[in-house]
């Protein structure tokens, strides 16, 4: 075979299995939006579910699954920036920054069970604070935490080191410099963490049903049990409950997923020019 | 651009006790981040010995009987479980990731490359109870109709996971080979070598540490991922002797029976989820070694 004539079939090769992944992201988001997206109205999304879930709307998993993720961001967001503004902008090159670093990517590869397992025998049981909200809300801090480090250094590291001089050589101290000057120009991609946070919390599910179980009322506190949206998805599929609940609540995330990635990708526009040539938003190991 | 910390630039003339304050709770948070890993690991190895040192980890690991029920606890159907679906998985998914991910690294017109890059951060994105919930509907009925059997199956948990393992294989892949200095493909280009030739002859044996570490860490996702695999793949604790037989998973042994265990049943779930971690973590430190060797060169 001469080279011509392997490159171009090379091409066509390397062309379709391209296409193929492509594909394959159609044919999952297509098949659950076109069965699920009939029965998402304004009353599936504001009713509370009848009879387990058979009838009615999802309210409740919409409502609990809003207020895990917002225990977890609250818990992970503040540790997380100042985390990153250490590394990034404090910390002198040691073996104290290489092993934060170490241990905030090593925990980007913990599979989301294992933070399941750990959520539910310390915060559940040995804590004693039951499946709650609290207890699914500091496990998915943790489990978002690697991401939230990792995009707000990434964020900050992409700020050019003349702002920084700058500020300091007008007679700002370190501290100002980082508040006023550096985390604002670092703002969007601190944001796409947070967004990109925000997606892996919604979409977990196998920690969540074993830290805030899978109560479907809504959480009247910090203590209730909760359902989120994908706890509720497993269910209403796994007991064959309602496949067009199923279906229907399996649109509504998918509609998130793509929300999220709506925005990763217009904050990504809007950042300031960083070393990469397209910045991959890292799948870390969520399951 | 430096990534030299600001730390090295001098200090500032300002240093007010508020700044030592807010360096410390700097530090501090930083410190917090990354007990997190320590506790995880403290608490899996602390629940999960007591246990293997009372029954035996070889018994443990190789007891090919799972009864809770009659306090027989051992793991090996899960293990092969767990072999068999991220076998499938990745003998699906690494030509189909890897392919794509050479495509974009050299072959992609940059307005091809861009949809195709939106299709797998959208893959990456998904939960992975909506993969599970796709297999139960189409692809166990689709393995049950071309095998005349039940569909909960190796082969529709492979199929599964070798879609969520997609995105790693792509962008990792992508990422290595894209970092090949520059000189490697142009020295080759200029000897006469066509893309592909250049390709096979140069770029993949340079970025091969690197593809070498997207394949091990989508392995240590096909072994942990939970949802989707307990969905498709029936969770019955037998060995499998088919691709259309059903497997159990050790996610799926502890997601299923961590709610309602007790006593040596509940030790022996966290044993289970000691043998997990230990098997991820030395994959990912392998990925992490495997990466490191491309650096060095």
């Amino acid at each position: 075979m001469n080279s011509r004539r392997q490159e171009s079939l090379a091409r066509v090769a390397l062309g379709s299995a391209a296409c193929l992944t492509v594909a394959v992201m159609l044919a999952i988001t297509g098949q659950v939006l076109a069965s699920g997206l009939s029965h998402v109205s304004p009353a599936f999304l504001l009713e509370a579910p009848r009879s387990m879930g058979r009838e009615g709307g999802i309210l409740p998993t919409i409502i609990s699954t809003a207020y895990l993720t917002t225990v977890a961001l609250a818990v992970a967001s503040p540790l997380s920036i100042g985390a990153a503004v250490y590394l990034a902008e404090y910390a002198r090159r040691g073996r104290l920054v290489q092993g934060i670093r170490f241990a905030t990517e090593s925990l980007a590869g913990v599979p989301s069970i294992i933070f399941g397992l750990f959520g539910f025998s310390v915060f559940v049981l040995k804590l004693g604070m039951g499946w709650s909200v609290l207890s699914g809300g500091l496990t998915l801090a943790l489990m978002i935490l690697p991401t939230m480090v990792r995009a707000t250094e990434e964020a900050l590291q992409s700020v050019p080191a003349r702002y920084r001089e700058g500020s300091l050589a007008l007679g700002a101290s370190r501290w100002q410099t980082v508040t006023r000057v550096v985390l604002p120009s670092a703002l969007p991609g601190i944001a796409t963490g947070v967004i990109l946070s925000v997606g892996r919390a919604v979409g977990e599910t196998a920690a969540v049903l074993l830290t805030a179980g899978s109560a479907l009322g809504v959480p009247q506190s910090l203590g209730d049990p909760a359902r989120s949206m994908a706890v509720h998805l497993y269910i209403l599929a796994s007991e064959g409950i309602s496949m067009d609940r199923a279906y229907a609540t399996g649109s509504v995330l998918v509609i998130l997923v793509v929300l999220v990635n709506a925005a990763t990708n217009y904050l990504g526009r809007r950042r300031v020019p960083g070393r990469r040539k397209h910045a991959w938003s890292r799948p870390s190991s969520s399951a | 651009m430096n990534r030299q910390p600001l730390g090295t630039m001098g200090r500032p003339v300002v240093s007010r006790p508020a700044e030592r304050v807010a360096e410390l709770l700097l530090l501090l948070s930083a410190i917090a981040s990354a007990a997190g890993i320590i506790f995880i690991t403290a608490f899996v190895a602390g629940s999960g010995i007591p246990f293997l040192a009372r029954t035996g980890i070889w018994a443990f690991i190789t007891g090919s009987t799972w009864r809770p029920d009659h306090g027989v606890f051992g793991i090996f159907p899960m293990i092969a479980g767990s072999a068999a679906v991220t076998a499938c998985a990745l003998a699906l998914g690494t030509p189909l990731g890897l392919a794509t991910a050479v495509y974009l690294a050299e072959f992609a017109p940059r307005r091809l490359a861009a949809p195709v890059r939106q299709s797998v951060q959208l893959l990456a994105g998904i939960p992975s109870v909506v993969y599970g919930f796709y297999g139960l509907t189409v692809l166990v009925p689709l393995v049950s109709r071309v095998s005349s059997g039940p569909g909960f199956s190796v082969l529709a948990g492979g199929m599964v996971l070798a879609v969520m393992v997609l995105p790693t294989l792509v962008s990792l892949g992508e990422d290595a080979i894209a970092s090949v200095p520059p000189e490697y493909r142009e020295g080759s280009l200029a000897l006469g070598a066509t893309r592909w030739q250049t390709m096979m002859g140069v770029l993949v044996p340079t970025a091969k540490p690197g593809l070498v570490a997207a394949v091990v860490l989508a392995m240590g996702r096909a072994v942990g991922e939970t949802m989707a695999v307990i969905m498709v793949t029936g969770n019955v604790a037998r060995l499998p002797s088919s691709l259309l037989s059903p497997v159990y998973t050790l996610t799926g042994n502890i997601a299923l029976e961590m709610g309602y265990a007790a006593g040596d049943h509940q030790q022996a779930l966290f044993a289970t989820g000691m043998v997990l971690f230990a098997f991820i973590m030395g994959l990912n430190f392998l990925a992490r070694a495997s990466s490191r060797g491309r650096k060095k060169r």
